[in-house]
């Protein structure tokens, strides 16, 4: 048995989607630009389209979403611009985020400190979440940017996105928001929340690879990313990947459509996952329930380092993820899981499971199985888990 | 390599078939006990390396005759990833039948070489070999506790690089013959550096006691001194009737310009440089000198280290060791 728990790094296309896209490939393959039949027979759908990605944010009409490839991306254009805009030719020097952004936000900080700007990166509690009398404390008169994401890749944590909004837009500061991990699994109302700017990928919300989007406040100011062309308004250049929004557009109706059934059944089976996982001794999850998406959960287990435990799923056909350093490349260890418990080790021992609306009881149930066993095992090994059961102490 | 490293997720790829089987069967995991001992007449040795919150931790069992020191039994337990946990069992299967003594001449390399498939295919993808250093570190607790001596005195040199297992002596010589510039020439030498990337900076995946960037830094100041001082065919005489520090701001000044004359300013000329001496401060016993770089040493990267703590090392041993130069 093979079972995907691992959907916030990338889901499955939704075939609906994907039956829509597939004519804009072979048949319908002319450039929206072009003044031909070909061109403008995409029209249509492209309308389409983007009549679903406003619906499916709440954006009114006079606002922008401008396709990019991703929110890779989007994060990068509105951090990078805002710097050109605001710092580089006007009177502003400093950007605030929080230091669990996804490191599309975290590194394109990064690179702003490296050409002067000031950056605050605001502390998370135990929880995983920033406090907003810190955000508060740290605006000045010099303050460009507020970055902080809607709700968390690791934890699943839910940030205060409507009161961030609120203070920003009291304070006279522009207010960005990463939603790409929320997208699909809460609402999303760029109105409710005072965006100024919001971040999201479509194959987080089963749509494609390779396409996503940023929502602009009516005519907000950015300097384009992309320079070279008059597609998106002259927001953005380069031809429109026809297929991919299509795919976007229907993916983003389905998942607001499917956002009862994701409060309600993936909640569910979610619970069920974290209820039966957190009877193992020794486990904590980061934050409650009701903080998170209902999708994920965080969770560490005592003595089991994630890679290991990555291995022993993958060898049962399940697919999850660690923050753990010695599963990345470059063995560097997961900023958010250094912000919220290098106490508790979680930067070792995490195992990020991950639902989605097509996940099922029947899946749910082998994996806790599977997770049990592999649990068994390595702890059997782990020299940090006063664990020995029968079998394994030796008789020579 | 530029192709091969465009797409990540490949670590597991490149686990040899013998690290995988490890994984998911160790042949050595388990516990040793007293009454193990007891019925194959040996001592039990118990050893930790590592800790949980550094992401690895190893114990090592032995069963040792004390007679002939032979390690009659070994066993392990690991907390780390895959690569830790086959590290270690291979490790405590070279253990077994070896005298200590033996056991402690066991390398990390030795471990990782003991786990591929074919010979000239590494085990595990070069950021993992620090999975096998730690089975090498374990060995050597064992044995100091054994013998009851100190772990260090296994080692008779300072390694720098744990993965590839270079030493400081090996790194300082290969920067002066080849003069070496950059951190990705020292690894190209001498692979140190190449592996889990620990030793390069501060900030890796384990604090080490010596950086490369820290090493190539100081040792080619210490080139540069070195270069200065041949070059300026320094004769120290030591015929200063009076001391230095006793003399007038302006007769400082003099001897000083005297002996940049003489020792300094032909070096930096050739390079097409110079310097000027701006002013010169007497502060608690110190005479800070005040210099501009001129031509080609204003905005050379050594200005600011390693020419100038050889220019500041030949006024000190010229005229004074009070003496501290200052860049504006």
């Amino acid at each position: 048995m093979r079972v995907y728990l691992d959907n916030n790094a990338t889901t499955m296309l939704d075939p609906e989607a994907f039956e829509l896209m597939k004519p804009y490939y072979c048949e319908k393959y002319g450039n929206p630009n072009s003044l031909h039949q070909f061109g403008s027979e995409s029209h249509p759908a492209l309308r389409k389209a983007m009549d679903q990605l406003y619906a499916g944010i709440n954006a009114g009409d006079e606002d922008d979403i401008v396709v990019t490839s991703c929110a890779t991306e989007s994060n990068n254009w509105v951090i990078k611009s805002v710097y050109n805009d605001y710092i580089l030719h006007g009177d502003k020097n400093h950007i605030i985020t929080s230091e669990v952004e996804h490191p599309a936000v975290g590194a394109s900080c990064k690179f702003l400190e490296s050409l002067g700007v000031n950056v605050t990166y605001l502390p998370v509690n135990t929880d995983g979440v920033i406090n907003v009398e810190d955000l508060k404390n740290a605006i000045t008169d010099q303050t460009a940017l507020v970055s902080i994401m809607w709700a968390n890749n690791e934890t699943g944590m839910i940030f205060p996105v409507e009161e961030i909004g609120a203070i920003c837009k009291a304070r006279g500061v522009l207010f960005h928001t990463d939603a790409v991990q929320a997208i699909g699994k809460i609402p999303v109302d760029v109105k409710k929340a005072n965006v100024d700017f919001l971040s999201f990928s479509a194959h987080k919300f089963h749509g494609p690879k390779g396409i996503g989007g940023l929502y602009i406040r009516n005519g907000q100011a950015l300097t384009p990313f992309f320079h070279g062309g008059e597609h998106m308004g002259g927001r953005r250049s380069g031809t429109l990947d026809v297929p991919g929004i299509v795919g976007m557009g229907k993916a983003m109706e389905l998942a607001v459509a499917a956002l009862d059934f994701e409060k309600s059944n993936v909640r569910r089976l979610r619970d069920k996952l974290e209820d039966a996982l957190l009877k193992i001794p020794e486990t904590f999850v980061v934050g409650t329930k009701e903080q998170r998406v209902p999708n994920t959960i965080l969770i560490s287990v005592k003595g089991i380092e994630g890679e290991a435990m990555l291995w022993d799923l993958n060898q049962n056909g399940i697919g999850a993820s660690t923050g753990s350093a010695c599963a990345s490349e470059a063995l560097e260890s997961n900023p958010v899981m250094e912000a919220i418990g290098a106490e508790a080790d979680l930067a070792h021992t995490a195992l990020r499971l991950s639902l989605s609306r097509f996940t099922t009881d029947e899946e749910i149930d082998y994996a806790i199985n599977v997770i049990y066993k592999a649990v068994e095992r390595l702890r059997a090994i782990s020299s940090t888990y006063a664990y020995a059961p029968e079998w394994h102490v030796s008789r020579l | 390599m530029a192709k091969d490293s465009l797409i990540g997720g490949s670590i597991w790829e490149e686990y040899s078939q013998k690290v995988q089987d490890l994984m998911n069967s160790p042949k050595n995991m388990g516990e040793l006990t007293e009454e193990d001992a007891k019925w194959m007449g040996g001592k039990l040795i118990i050893a930790d390396f590592g800790a949980e919150s550094c992401g690895d931790a190893v114990r090592l069992y032995w069963i040792v005759d004390e007679k002939t020191e032979v390690i009659k039994a070994a066993k392990f337990k690991s907390f780390g990833c895959g690569t830790a946990i086959a590290s270690s069992d291979t490790m405590a299967e070279l253990c077994i039948g070896k005298t200590v003594s033996e056991a402690v001449k066991i390398t990390n390399i030795d471990v990782e070489k003991a786990m591929r498939d074919t010979p000239d295919v590494p085990a595990v993808p070069p950021q993992k070999m620090h999975c096998s250093v730690m089975a090498y570190d374990v060995i050597k607790a064992a044995a100091a506790s054994f013998k009851g001596v100190d772990a260090a005195s296994f080692e008779d040199e300072i390694i720098v690089c744990e993965c590839a297992r270079v030493s400081l002596g090996t790194i300082k010589e290969v920067i002066r013959i080849n003069n070496l510039t950059t951190v990705e020439q020292i690894t190209n030498y001498t692979k140190a550096g190449a592996f889990c990337k620990s030793c390069i900076k501060p900030g890796g995946h384990e604090a080490r006691e010596y950086y490369l960037e820290d090493i190539l830094r100081d040792t080619r100041a210490e080139m540069e001194h070195d270069r200065l001082l041949a070059m300026s065919n320094v004769k120290v005489e030591g015929t200063h009737t009076v001391n230095f520090d006793d003399l007038t701001v302006v007769k400082k000044f003099q001897e000083i310009e005297k002996v940049i004359d003489e020792n300094i300013r032909p070096m930096l000329v050739m390079d097409g440089g110079n310097l000027e001496i701006l002013d010169i401060k007497e502060s608690e016993g110190m005479s800070d000198v005040y210099i501009r770089y001129l031509g080609a040493c204003s905005g050379c990267a050594s200005s600011s280290t390693g020419t100038l703590f050889a220019i500041e090392a030949v006024l000190q041993e010229k005229l004074s060791k009070n003496i501290r130069i200052l860049p504006v």
